[in-house]
C-alpha cells in the first residue's frame, strides 16, 4: 500500500469514497440529463423535457418567434431574479414531470403568469405604460386577450 | 495531545453516518438517471412491436401486446360513470339462462314512460337503457329485451362487433359480399361469426396504425353525401384529410340509418344532406317508415343515435374539432403522448377534453356545457309532452271514428313531430353537439304537434309543410328475396 493512504483513517477513506461516488454520479446525471444547457438560453433546451415539445414546437411558429425565446417572457429581467425564477421553475418541472403528478393541459401559477404579464410590460413599456398607469389598482392580464401571441398550447 | 474518549468515539459514527448520506444521495441520483432514461426511452421508441398484427387479427387483446397502454385505456370504457345528462349508472341484475348479464344499465322507459307512448307498438318501448361503453356494444346488442319482440337481421352486426375480418372471410375477401350476406342472416345465427365489440381493427390499418373507415355503411353513406355535394366516387380511405378521418372513424357508427328492402342493407339517410331536414325529405321521398303507431295508426320513424350529423352542425365541427379531440384527447404517459382510448364523456376529463383550447377553470367550463344541457333538457320535456298530447288527440278522434282521410294531416304530422324530437333525444349529447340546431330541431318538433292537434279541431288548416302520403304496408319483397322477418311478424326489425 502507497505510504500515503497509510496515513487515512479507515472510516475517513470510507467518506471520501462515498463523497466521490456521490459527486462522480450527480456529475454523470448532470451531463446526461444535459443539466448544463439549462444555464444557457436556449428555447432548445427548454424541451429537453418533453412536455414542452408542443410548446417549443408552437413557439416557433408563433409571431414571437423572431423576437423573444422562452426566458424573455417566462422569468424576469434583472440577473439575479432571472436565475431565482429558472431555479424555481426548474425545480417544480422536474419535481413534477419525475413524478407525474401534474395535468396533461398545464397551467401557469399565478406566479408564472405575474412574471409573464412583467415582461410584456417590460418590452411593450411605450405602448402599455399609458394602459397600466390608467389602471394602477388593477393587475393587468396581458395574456388574458393575447393568449396565442408566445405559442398556442 | 491526548483525545478524550468521547471525541474518539464519536468520529467513526459521524463518518458513518456521514457515507450513509452520500450513500442514499447516490441512490437517488442513480434513481433520476434511470428515471430520465427511460423517459428518453419513451420518446424516442413509443412502441415496441412484440406481436405481428395482420388483416386477420381481429383479437384487441393481441393488439394490446403491442400497445399496452392504448389497450389498458380501451378497456377502461367498461366503467360506467354518469354524468348530470348522461353516460350510466351500473344496474345488478340476477344473470339467467337466456341473459348472462351481471349488470345492465338503467331502464330509460321507466324512468320516463312518455318514451312508451312515443314509440307505442315498436320494440322500444319494450326496451331502452342508458347507454353504455364500447365494450359492452356486443352483449347488449344480443340480450336486449328488443330482439325477444321482433327478430333482428344481421344487419346490427356492423356496428355491434368487430366485422371487418367476418365480413371478408364471408365475403371470400370481398368486404361488402359478405356484408350482404351477413345483413340478410337472422342475428341470432350472425352472432356465431362474431366474437370481439368493435375494435383496433375496426378504425386501424395494422401495419400502420393509420386511421381508417372499415365500414359499409359508412363507406356508402359518404359517398351518397359527397355525390349529391357534386364528388363523384367519394373514398374517404384515399379522399379524407387525417383530422376529417377523426370525426369519420366515429361516423362508422355514431348515425343515423335505417334497414333497406327486403334485403336489410344498412343504409345511412345522407343522399340530401346530413341536416334532419334533408334526411326527413329523403324518408318522404322513398315513403320509409320504421313502424305504425300502435296508438294513432301513423307511419312513424325511429331515429337511431344521430351524432355525427349533428356534430357536423355544430361549432365545433365548423372550427375543424374532431369527435377525437374531445372523446380521446390526447394524453401523456412519460416521454410519449397518446390518444386516450377511453373513449367516454369529456364532463369526466375538463383538463385534457376543454383546456387544450378553452383557457377557463373546470367548474367554470363544466358550468358552461350544463347550462346549455338544462335549457335542452326543458326544450326537450316541452316537445315531448306536446307529441303526447298530440298522441291522446288522435287517438281519441281515430276512437270517435274520424276517418283515414280525416286523420291524414295530424298522422303525418304526428310523424315530422316524433322524428324531430327522437332526432335529437336519441343522440347522446343531451344537445351539447349543436346547442342552437338541436334546440330549433326542438322548436320544429313542438311546432308540428301543435298545428296536428289544429288539423284534428279544423279541417281546413293547411300546415307550413306538405302532406306526405305513406303507405301503411311496406312494397312487397322481390320475388327469391330472403325473408329474414317471420311472416307472424311483419313488423320491420327494430334497430
Amino acid at each position: 500500500m502507497p505510504a500515503g493512504l497509510t496515513a487515512i483513517s479507515a472510516p475517513a477513506l470510507l467518506a471520501t469514497a462515498a463523497l466521490g461516488l456521490a459527486a462522480g454520479v450527480g456529475g454523470y446525471a448532470f451531463v446526461y440529463a444535459k443539466g448544463y444547457s439549462y444555464l444557457t438560453n436556449d428555447p432548445a433546451a427548454c424541451a429537453n423535457c418533453h412536455v414542452m415539445q408542443g410548446y417549443y414546437d408552437t413557439w416557433r411558429q408563433s409571431p414571437h418567434h423572431a423576437a423573444a425565446g422562452c426566458n424573455d417572457c417566462h422569468t424576469p429581467a434583472g440577473k439575479v431574479a432571472k436565475y431565482v425564477v429558472k431555479a424555481e421553475n426548474g425545480f417544480h418541472h422536474s419535481l413534477a414531470f419525475t413524478v407525474g403528478n401534474f395535468p396533461d393541459q398545464i397551467k401557469a401559477r399565478p406566479s408564472s403568469r405575474e412574471v409573464v404579464n412583467g415582461q410584456c410590460q417590460h418590452c411593450h413599456a411605450e405602448i402599455t405604460h399609458d394602459m397600466t398607469d390608467f389602471g394602477k389598482d388593477e393587475a393587468v392580464d396581458c395574456v388574458r386577450c393575447h393568449a396565442s401571441v408566445g405559442h398556442l398550447r | 495531545m491526548i483525545e478524550t474518549p468521547k471525541k474518539s468515539s464519536a468520529r467513526p459514527a459521524l463518518l458513518v453516518a456521514l457515507a450513509a448520506a452520500f450513500a442514499v444521495i447516490a441512490v437517488l441520483v442513480v434513481a433520476l438517471v434511470a428515471n430520465v432514461a427511460e423517459h428518453k426511452r419513451e420518446a424516442k421508441v413509443p412502441t415496441v412491436r412484440v406481436v405481428e398484427l395482420t388483416e386477420e387479427t381481429d383479437d384487441p387483446a393481441l393488439w394490446g401486446k403491442n400497445f399496452p397502454q392504448e389497450y389498458d385505456q380501451y378497456k377502461k370504457t367498461a366503467e360506467m360513470t354518469p354524468t348530470r345528462f348522461g353516460g350510466s349508472e351500473a344496474v345488478p341484475r340476477v344473470p339467467t339462462s337466456d341473459d348472462p348479464r351481471e349488470k345492465v344499465s338503467r331502464s330509460k322507459i321507466d324512468a320516463d314512460p312518455r318514451l312508451k307512448t312515443m314509440w307505442a307498438g315498436y320494440a322500444f318501448a319494450a326496451d331502452f337503457r342508458e347507454r353504455r361503453g364500447h365494450m359492452y356494444v356486443l352483449e347488449d346488442q344480443l340480450y336486449t329485451k328488443r330482439q325477444q319482440v321482433v327478430k333482428q337481421p344481421g344487419t346490427c352486426a356492423q356496428c355491434h362487433a368487430s366485422t371487418w375480418v367476418a365480413y371478408r372471410k364471408l365475403g371470400d375477401g370481398d368486404l361488402i359480399k359478405g356484408f350482404e350476406k351477413m345483413n340478410q342472416m337472422p342475428y341470432s345465427e350472425a352472432k356465431n361469426l362474431l366474437k370481439h365489440p368493435v375494435a383496433c381493427i375496426d378504425c386501424h390499418e395494422p401495419k400502420t396504425m393509420a386511421l381508417r373507415v372499415t365500414k359499409p355503411g359508412f363507406l356508402e353513406g359518404i359517398k351518397a353525401l359527397k355525390a349529391s355535394q357534386g364528388v363523384p366516387n367519394y373514398d374517404p380511405n384515399t379522399m379524407a384529410t387525417r383530422q376529417e378521418m377523426r370525426a369519420f372513424v366515429c361516423g362508422q357508427c355514431h348515425v343515423e340509418y335505417y334497414f333497406k328492402g327486403p334485403e336489410k342493407r344498412l343504409v345511412y339517410p345522407w343522399a340530401k344532406g346530413l341536416k334532419i331536414d334533408d334526411i326527413m325529405s329523403y324518408y318522404d321521398e322513398i315513403k320509409f317508415k320504421d313502424w305504425t303507431h300502435k296508438e294513432t295508426g301513423a307511419q312513424v320513424l325511429k331515429a337511431q343515435h344521430p351524432e355525427f350529423e349533428t356534430w357536423n352542425q355544430g361549432i365545433h365541427a365548423r372550427s375543424g374539432v374532431t369527435c377525437v379531440d374531445c372523446h380521446m384527447p390526447y394524453m401523456r404517459v412519460g416521454g410519449t403522448k397518446m390518444a386516450d382510448h377511453h373513449v367516454r364523456s369529456p364532463l369526466l376529463n375538463v383538463n385534457r377534453a376543454c383546456q387544450q383550447c378553452h383557457k377557463w377553470s373546470d367548474a367554470e367550463l363544466k358550468d358552461r356545457v350544463e347550462t346549455i344541457q338544462l335549457r335542452f333538457k326543458k326544450l326537450r320535456d316541452q316537445a315531448m309532452d306536446s307529441l303526447v298530447a298530440l298522441i291522446g288527440d288522435l287517438k281519441a278522434a281515430k276512437e270517435a271514428g274520424k276517418s283515414d282521410a280525416e286523420l291524414a294531416t295530424a298522422r303525418y304530422l304526428q310523424r315530422r313531430a316524433q322524428f324531430y324530437l327522437d332526432f335529437v333525444e336519441a343522440e347522446n349529447s343531451a344537445g351539447f353537439h349543436a346547442p342552437d340546431e338541436q334546440v330549433r330541431v326542438l322548436g320544429e318538433s313542438i311546432n308540428y304537434s301543435r298545428q296536428g292537434q289544429i288539423a284534428l279541431r279544423d279541417p281546413s288548416f293547411k300546415p307550413t309543410v306538405a302532406v306526405v302520403d305513406i303507405p301503411a304496408t311496406p312494397p312487397a319483397p322481390a320475388p327469391g328475396a330472403p325473408a329474414v322477418v317471420p311472416a307472424s311478424a311483419p313488423a320491420p326489425a327494430a334497430h
